[in-house]
C-alpha cells in the first residue's frame, strides 16, 4: 500500500494505544471507536488511511453555527474564521490534510493582523492544497500569496529601495535556518530578487489586485549564495530549496512537529536524500516519519491547544455550536490566523499557569450543555466513585488514563462523596462529582499529551 | 493580553525564536539527548529559554531531601507546602527586598527616533521621511545634539527628574540581525544559542525558593523566556485580577477539592521522566498557589478583568491613586497598575517580565506605530513610577526597558527601517543614577551593514544590575561575567 520507507520502520505492537497516538499527532484525536478501527488496519494501513486520502474531503456531522443557530461568517465576523477552521479540524475525514495545513500555517506563520480574513482563508486553502504536495511549489505559492506579501512587506519591496523583511525570513525561518549558509549580503540580494510585487487598495475590499509589476522589479544582476544572475522571485525560491543546507533544515523541522525524540543521524540523512531525489515531495517524508519506530516509542508531546480543543469536541461527539471558541483560543495560547509572530507558535512550551487556566475555560465551553443538574441523576444514586470515574471517562470518548491520574480522580470522587451530609443530597453530590470529573479529565497531563 | 501584532502595523512581526530549532533542541535535551548534536548542524540557532528544564536532574538533586522526608510516593512539593511557602518566602525576602522589572519593547525599537540627532545633516539625509524635526522634542540633557522624540515626552520628564538612566548605544559585538536570535541573546544574557535558561531565571535558581512561583512572574499571559529557570517554579499571569480558575457545574467545597486535586496531580507528576507530562503537571501544580495568592485582587471589584464603576483609569481596578493611560491596543497600563498593587501588597516578587503589546518592527509605515507605541509605553511607565511613589514602594523597584536591536540608519523605501544593531535602552526608578551611560553612536561611523555600533554591552548591564541591585555575584549567573565592564547604575 505504501512505498518502502527509506528509513527504519516500526515493527512492534499496533493496538489502540499506538493508534491513539497516531490520531492525536497526525490528526485531531480520535472520535469514540476511531482508535479501535484504525488499530484493525495495522500500522501500514493506518498510516496510508491518513496520508493517502481519496477524493475531496467530507465534513461529517452537523454544520457549525453560533450560539443563536446562525451559520458562521468567517470573512466578515470576528472570530468566525477561527471557528470555521476549527470545524474542519473536528469534522473533516481527511485529518492529516488539516493537520499538515496547520503545520504549514505555523511554518509560514502569517497573521491576519496585516491583512484580513478573506486573504487568510485564501492562503489557508492554498496551504491545504499543498498540504502533502511539493515543498518547492508550496514555497512559490507562499512567496506571492497576498496575505504573506502584506505580512512581510513583499508588496512594498521595490527596485532601488528593497525591503528585506521577506527576503530574510524566507531564509532564516522557511528554508535554511538562522545563519546557515547565508549572510547579510545574501539577504539583501535576495530582497532585490524578490522586488516587483504590488497591489491596489479598494475602499470596500481593502487590498486587492496583487500582481508582479515589471517596472517595480530590479532586473539587475544579483549574487545569492555565490550564484550570479538576473534573479527574480522564482529564482529566489529555486535557489533556496536547492541550497545544500535546505534539506537538513526541512527534515529536522518537519520531524519535530511529529516526534518527541531527536532524529537519528542516519534517519535524517536517508530522508534528506529521499527528499532531494523526489524533487522536494512532502508525502513520502510524512509517511516515513509516521512509520518510524521513534514515532511510537519516543516520549510524549504536549498536544497543541487547537488540536486538543478539536479533540475535546471529537471525543465527546460534539460540533461547533458556539463562537466562544474564538476568544477561548486566545486564553489557551493558539488563535488560528493569528500566530504570535513570523516564526509561528513555540511548540516546545505550550503550558504555564496562565494557559493552563485558559484550557480549563475551554473545558467549560465544551461542557456548556453537558453538566448535570436538576432533580435526577442519569447514572442512578447507587453509583460509586469508581463507576463515576468510568462514566466521566466514557463521556470523553473512553481514553484511558495512567494509574496516577486515575488514583487522583478516584480519591477526589471519594472525597466529594464523604462531603455528603444529608440523604437528600444524593443526587446533588453525584452531579457535582460527575461534573468535577468531566472538568478534570481533559486537564490531566495524560489527556493533554500524546 | 495579546502577543499578536499591533493591527495598525502592517507587516509587523516579532517574538519567539524559531519554533523548530527550539522545539527540536528542547525535546532532545528533555529526552536525554545531548545538545552538541544540534550544534553540529545548526550551530547558531537559539534554543528558547524556558523549555529545557531538566526535571530529572532536579528530582535527583534538590528534591532528594524532600523525597526522603515525605516519602517516595510523593514525587514533588505538595500544593499545601507551596501555599505555606508563599508566606515563608515573603517573610524570608523581607518587605524591602528589591524587585527588577524587565519590559521588552518587542520587534527592534528604532533608537534613532527615540533619541534623534535632529540637527545632524547626515541623519536628515539618511531619514528623508522619518527624521525627527529639529526643535520638535525635548533636548537630551547629557547630549544636546540629541532630541527626545515628541511621543517620548514622559521619558524626557522622568529623565530630567533624575529617574531614568539612558543607554543610547547598547548592544553586543558581532550583532545578529535576526529578531529571534538577537532576542534570545538578550533573554539568556549571553550570545549563546544553546542556553536554555533566562538570565533572570538563573538568578532565581541561585537565590530563589522552591516553593514560591511569584519570585519570577511573567505578566504576558505566558512564560517570558528571561524568567526561564532550571529548577525553581515561576508563574505566568496577565493581570492579577483576571487570573480565573473555575469549574463548570461544580461549586462549594467540591470545587475547592477538585481544584486542589488537579494541583495535587500536578505536584505528583511535575518531575515525571516524560517531559511533556512534566510540562503540563508543572503548570497545574503552580496554578494552585497562584490562584490562592491572587484571590484578594480578584475580589476588590467583584469583576475580574474589569474596572470599577466604568472608570476610564486602568489603575482604578487596583486602587491606584494615579491615572494610567488608556491603551487602544492591549493592556500594558493595567498590567503595570496590577503589578504596583501586588508589590504594595507584599507578594514576594523578585523578577517580573512584561512584553509590550505593540510590536516595534517597523519595516513600513514606521511613524504611526512608533509614535503611538512609544507614547503608550512612556506614559504607562511614568504612571507606574508615580503609583509606586504614592504607595511608598518606589525604592524597591527598578524597571529595565530594552529591545532586541536598533534599526538601520538608512530608511528603506516603505517609510520604514530594516533590522539594525545597537539601539537604546533605559533603566527607570527612584534609585537610578539618572544620567547617560555610554554615548550616541555617531552616524559617520556605521558598521559594514549600515548600522550603529554598540558602546555599552548589555551583558555588562546585567552584571551591574545583579551586583548593584541584588547584591549578587554576577559570575554565578552570567557566563564569562568577568569579561564585561561594569556600569554605575544606582545613585
Amino acid at each position: 500500500m505504501l512505498d518502502p520507507s527509506p528509513t527504519a520502520v516500526y515493527g512492534g505492537k499496533f493496538a489502540e494505544e499506538q493508534a491513539t497516538r497516531l490520531l492525536w499527532r497526525a490528526g485531531f484525536g480520535p472520535r469514540p471507536g476511531d482508535a479501535e478501527r484504525l488499530a484493525g488496519l495495522g500500522m501500514e494501513g493506518a498510516v496510508a488511511s491518513l496520508t493517502r486520502p481519496v477524493g475531496a474531503a467530507r465534513l461529517i456531522g452537523a454544520a457549525p453555527h453560533d450560539e443563536h443557530g446562525y451559520p458562521l461568517d468567517p470573512i466578515n465576523t470576528w472570530g468566525d474564521d477561527h471557528c470555521w477552521w476549527l470545524d474542519r479540524m473536528v469534522r473533516s475525514n481527511q485529518q492529516l490534510v488539516e493537520r499538515m495545513t496547520l503545520v504549514w500555517h505555523s511554518w509560514f506563520a502569517t497573521s491576519e493582523e496585516a491583512s484580513n480574513a478573506r486573504l487568510m482563508i485564501k492562503q489557508n486553502w492554498m496551504m491545504r492544497r499543498n498540504a502533502l504536495g511539493n515543498f518547492h511549489q508550496l514555497l512559490l505559492d507562499v512567496t506571492v500569496d497576498p496575505a504573506m506579501l502584506l505580512w512581510l512587506n513583499g508588496n512594498t519591496n521595490y527596485k532601488g529601495s528593497p525591503n528585506e523583511n521577506y527576503g530574510r525570513e524566507m531564509l532564516e525561518l522557511f528554508t535554511l535556518g538562522a545563519d546557515r549558509g547565508y549572510n547579510q549580503d545574501d539577504v539583501h540580494q535576495n530582497a532585490r530578487a524578490l522586488t516587483g510585487w504590488t497591489n491596489d487598495w479598494d475602499e470596500e475590499q481593502g487590498p486587492v489586485n496583487f500582481r508582479f509589476e515589471p517596472k517595480l522589479h530590479d532586473y539587475g544582476i544579483k549574487r545569492i549564495f555565490g550564484h550570479r544572475g538576473r534573479f527574480d522571485w522564482r529564482d529566489s525560491c529555486r535557489l533556496a530549496v536547492t541550497h545544500p543546507d535546505h534539506p537538513s533544515f526541512l527534515i529536522r523541522k518537519l520531524w519535530g512537529y511529529f516526534v518527541g525524540a531527536d532524529i537519528p543521524r542516519n534517519t535524517a540523512h536517508a530522508l534528506e536524500l529521499a527528499y532531494v531525489r523526489s524533487g522536494h515531495e512532502i508525502r513520502p517524508l510524512i509517511e516515513a516519519i509516521l512509520r518510524h519506530p521513534l514515532f511510537y516509542e519516543g516520549p510524549r508531546l504536549v498536544t497543541p491547544p487547537v488540536v486538543w480543543t478539536a479533540g475535546l469536541l471529537r471525543a465527546s461527539r460534539q460540533t461547533i455550536t458556539t463562537t466562544s471558541w474564538a476568544w477561548i483560543a486566545g486564553l489557551t495560547g493558539q488563535v488560528l490566523f493569528q500566530p504570535p509572530n513570523v516564526s509561528g507558535w513555540n511548540y516546545a512550551q505550550w503550558l504555564d499557569t496562565s494557559r493552563w487556566a485558559g484550557r480549563l475555560e475551554a473545558v467549560d465551553v465544551a461542557l456548556q450543555n453537558h453538566v448535570l443538574n436538576g432533580k435526577t441523576y442519569p447514572y442512578g444514586i447507587t453509583e460509586n466513585a469508581k463507576q463515576a470515574y468510568q462514566h466521566a471517562i466514557e463521556f470523553w470518548g473512553g481514553r484511558p488514563l495512567s494509574g496516577t491520574a486515575q488514583g487522583n480522580l478516584l480519591a477526589l470522587g471519594r472525597q466529594i462523596a464523604r462531603g455528603q451530609n444529608q440523604t437528600w443530597e444524593q443526587v446533588e453530590f453525584r452531579q457535582l462529582r460527575q461534573n468535577a470529573l468531566r472538568n478534570l479529565i481533559p486537564m490531566t497531563p495524560d489527556w493533554m499529551t500524546a | 493580553m495579546t502577543t499578536a501584532p499591533d493591527p495598525r502595523t502592517p507587516g509587523s512581526h516579532e517574538g519567539h525564536c524559531d519554533g523548530f530549532s527550539r522545539a527540536q533542541a528542547i525535546r532532545r535535551v528533555l529526552a536525554g539527548g545531548k545538545l552538541p548534536v544540534a550544534r553540529e548542524w545548526d550551530p547558531r540557532m537559539p534554543i528558547p529559554a524556558g523549555a529545557g528544564i531538566d526535571r530529572r536532574r532536579f528530582l535527583a538533586g534538590a528534591l532528594g531531601g524532600v523525597m526522603t522526608v515525605y516519602g517516595a510516593e510523593r514525587l514533588g512539593l505538595t500544593n499545601r507546602m507551596l501555599g505555606d511557602g508563599i508566606a515563608r518566602a515573603a517573610a524570608l525576602q523581607g518587605a524591602d527586598s528589591p524587585i527588577l522589572v524587565s519590559l521588552f519593547m518587542q520587534g527592534g525599537l528604532d533608537g534613532l527616533s527615540l533619541l534623534a540627532p535632529a540637527g545632524d545633516a547626515l541623519y536628515q539625509q539618511l531619514r528623508p521621511t522619518l527624521a525627527v524635526a529639529p526643535g520638535s522634542g525635548t533636548p537630551f540633557r547629557e547630549d544636546p545634539s540629541l532630541t527626545w522624540h515628541p511621543s517620548a515626552s514622559s521619558f524626557a520628564q522622568l529623565h530630567d527628574a533624575g529617574k531614568v538612566t539612558v543607554f543610547p548605544g547598547i548592544g553586543y559585538t558581532s550583532p545578529d540581525m535576526s529578531h529571534f536570535t538577537s532576542r534570545h541573546y538578550w533573554e539568556v544574557g549571553a550570545t549563546d544559542a544553546s542556553l536554555l535558561t533566562g538570565w533572570m531565571g538563573r538568578y532565581l535558581d541561585v537565590v530563589g525558593d522552591a516553593a514560591n512561583p511569584f519570585q519570577g512572574l511573567s505578566m504576558d499571559g505566558q512564560i517570558n523566556p528571561t524568567l526561564a529557570t532550571a529548577r525553581n517554579p515561576t508563574a505566568a499571569i496577565d493581570q492579577p485580577n483576571n487570573f480565573a480558575v473555575y469549574l463548570s457545574g461544580v461549586w462549594g467545597d467540591a470545587a475547592e477539592w477538585a481544584l486542589d486535586s488537579a494541583s495535587a496531580l500536578g505536584d505528583a507528576q511535575r518531575y515525571s521522566r516524560d517531559p511533556a507530562i512534566a510540562q503540563v503537571a508543572g503548570a497545574a501544580s503552580e496554578v494552585g498557589i497562584v490562584r490562592r495568592t491572587l484571590q484578594p485582587f480578584r475580589t476588590t471589584n467583584g469583576n475580574p478583568g474589569g474596572q470599577p464603576g466604568g472608570s476610564a483609569n486602568p489603575g482604578a481596578a487596583y486602587g491606584s491613586s494615579v491615572t494610567y493611560p488608556t491603551a487602544s491596543t492591549g493592556d500594558l497600563p493595567a498590567r503595570l497598575a496590577g503589578l504596583a498593587a501586588m508589590i504594595a501588597a507584599g507578594v514576594p516578587l523578585r523578577c517580573v517580565a512584561l512584553t509590550t503589546d505593540t510590536q516595534f518592527d517597523t519595516h513600513s509605515g514606521q511613524e504611526a506605530t512608533f509614535d503611538s507605541g512609544v507614547k503608550l509605553v512612556a506614559d504607562s511607565l511614568a504612571a507606574f513610577q508615580a503609583d509606586l511613589e504614592a504607595r511608598g514602594v518606589d525604592g524597591r523597584v527598578l524597571v529595565h526597558v530594552w529591545s532586541e536591536f536598533g534599526r538601520r540608519a538608512q530608511e528603506n523605501g516603505s517609510d520604514g527601517t530594516d533590522h539594525g544593531a545597537a539601539g537604546a535602552s533605559l533603566l527607570i526608578g527612584s534609585r537610578v543614577n539618572g544620567g547617560m551611560i555610554g554615548e550616541f553612536a555617531p552616524l559617520n561611523q556605521l558598521d559594514a551593514n549600515g548600522n550603529q555600533e554598540e558602546n555599552v554591552d548589555y551583558r555588562g548591564v546585567y552584571c551591574s544590575l545583579l551586583e548593584q541591585w541584588f547584591g549578587q555575584d554576577a559570575g554565578a549567573v552570567i557566563p564569562d561575567a568577568g569579561q564585561f565592564p561594569r556600569y554605575q547604575l544606582l545613585a
